[in-house]
């Protein structure tokens, strides 16, 4: 059996995305910025996606950018608060322990630049609260940016609130929306959102295109200068066949959030069931408060690489947050975070379900996963520590 | 996967000498939890011959592949050829390990020398303890800046 449980690093695209490509890349070829008919009907597309990707989002389509993807739309989402608050001496920015490093190394390079910015801790779960930010915010705060939901626990956080606390301190909110962007119903005036990143691939789209939803009135940082697309703020021109495919796979996601949560928290559910039956395990993320589709579990005595590896044998495409997967000493900045430490976060594994997933697959899925755990704590020498008493089970 | 050679695929999937030695004449344990692996060698040693060699690994895929290349290339060998095993040797038995796999190679070096060190411990036998790696002040298990995770 073949299944791809990584759908957080990204998705197959869609039947409905390529086929919305195609014209653009056979036969409509225009530059949107020529004069003549051939320029202007792919105008007149770039038009028509950006309004459908606006209506999406609950937005005006003259506040969608069309970026490189989720991580350009973060970069620039942060160098515009901070360009903003220049202007009146506003250094400060409020974000998360979990983000995405598109949104940490981006204020790590702020704080180089001479911003301060407070990392607020997360609770076991990975929700940060309305009350936190509110008490974090100081007159100089020139934004709050805190993820929708995120890519590696999918803990969905209470954006509507920290919205509404950042709309009456009066200091921007922006969130990364891009694992929540089609999968979680998003009304950017109803959350108070003032600026919002999301990427293409993670709805079955094209990778390498985005969106910046930047509310009326914020003035975009322009990182990448050369002419006068998008509005001046983002030079180059515009990836129409992408745009196009980004366009139908946000309509088509987006039309059926409900259904497709219908069908996969159940599923999700169960996988999560038979997962926790693994002794000495647990699930990362919060219960309830979570993406229909993502899973992250820990396994106490293994390492998370050699599962993966194992399961790909066994036709699981799936992720870790060891530090042996990312290239690093240190496992996920995440995991650590929700209160797991070194040994534990080791071992631990997402899988990110799509919408076409079964039942018969689910169980296959937890099969694997028991198998695979088993068998590797067979050899391990810290499972071999814990179960004869000399190291003490941390789960 | 691209990541890894076949040999470490092979070794990976079907590791040779996985277990335990009941009264092994050297046991060495190496590397820790926190960093995400730890190898132990168990060594039955007769008139000076490596006549049986163990593993456990907790760790990735290269971890588990060489600490099983590392007890076939000792198996049946002199201890003095077990002593004088590099992770180099370990690494390029393997067709080669990617760069920031490379430590997972030094462990399997270092888990040897570790089980023999214990071996000539339990047994009083006299030995330069310049020829054995000291663990404890090895600073290849301090971390670094987190720099990569899930996308």
């Amino acid at each position: 059996m073949k299944i791809y449980a990584d759908n957080a690093a990204t998705t197959a695209m869609s039947k409905t995305a390529i086929d919305a490509m195609i014209p653009y890349m056979a036969g409509t070829f225009g530059n949107p910025s020529s004069l003549h008919s051939v320029g202007q009907e792919a105008a007149e597309a770039l038009n028509d996606a950006r309004t459908r990707i606006a209506a999406c989002l609950g937005a005006k389509p003259r506040e969608i950018t069309f970026t490189s993807g989720g991580s350009e739309a973060d970069n620039q989402a942060i160098l515009t608060a901070v360009k903003i608050g220049a202007r009146k001496n506003k250094k400060h920015i409020i974000t998360t322990a979990i983000e995405h490093h598109a949104i940490l190394h981006t204020c790590k390079k702020m704080e180089k630049q001479g911003c301060e910015v407070t990392y607020l801790p997360v609770d076991k779960d990975g929700l940060v609260t309305a009350e936190q930010v509110a008490a974090a915010i100081r007159p100089d705060t020139c934004l709050v940016t805190i993820m929708f939901a995120n890519n590696e626990i999918g803990t969905i956080d209470t954006i509507a609130e920290i919205g509404a606390v950042c709309q009456q301190a009066n200091v921007l909110f922006h969130t990364d929306a891009v694992q929540a962007a089609g999968h979680v119903a998003i009304d950017v005036n109803a959350l108070n959102i003032d600026m919002l990143s999301l990427s293409a691939h993670k709805f079955h789209g094209p990778k390498g295109i985005g969106v910046l939803y930047a509310r009326r009135g914020v003035p975009l940082a322009t990182l990448i200068e050369g002419g006068a697309q998008e509005r001046g703020k983002r030079a180059g021109t515009e990836n129409i066949p992408a745009i196009m495919g980004m366009a139908a796979a946000l309509e088509e996601a987006c039309a059926q959030i409900d259904a497709t949560a219908a069908k996969l928290t159940p599923l999700r559910d169960r996988l999560i069931a038979g997962l926790a039956e693994i002794p000495h395990s647990i699930l990362n993320g919060h219960a309830e408060k979570r993406l229909p589709s993502n899973v992250n579990f820990c396994f106490e005595g293994i390492e998370g690489e050699s599962l993966l590896l194992l399961l790909d044998d066994k036709g699981v495409a799936a992720s870790s947050g060891s530090a042996c997967t990312s290239g690093s000493l240190d496992p996920s900045h995440v995991l650590l975070a929700i209160g797991r430490i070194h040994d534990v976060a080791h071992g631990s594994l997402r899988l990110s379900l799509g919408e076409d997933i079964t039942e018969e697959q689910v169980d296959y899925l937890i099969a694997a996963t028991k198998d695979v755990v088993a068998y590797l704590r067979g050899m391990s020498p810290v499972w071999r520590d814990l179960t004869t008493g000399k190291r003490e089970f941390i789960l | 996967m691209a990541l890894y050679s076949e040999k470490v695929m092979d070794h990976f999937r079907n590791p040779r000498n996985v277990g335990t030695i009941e009264n092994a004449d050297g046991i060495g344990e190496v590397g820790n939890a926190k960093c995400g692996d730890i190898m132990t060698i168990y060594l039955k040693i007769d008139d000076d011959v490596i006549s049986d060699v163990k593993f456990e690994t907790f760790g990735c895929g290269s971890a588990i592949a060489s600490s099983s290349m590392a007890t076939e290339l000792i198996k049946g060998k002199p201890v003095s050829d077990a002593l004088a095993l590099t992770n180099a040797a370990v690494a390029e038995a393997l067709d080669g390990l990617p760069a920031h796999k490379l430590h997972c190679s030094v462990l399997a070096e270092e888990a040897i020398k570790s089980a023999l060190k214990d071996y000539y411990d339990k047994n009083g036998i006299e030995y330069d303890a310049s020829q054995f790696p000291d663990c404890e002040n090895c600073d290849h298990c301090e971390a670094e800046e987190f720099s990569i995770a899930l996308d």
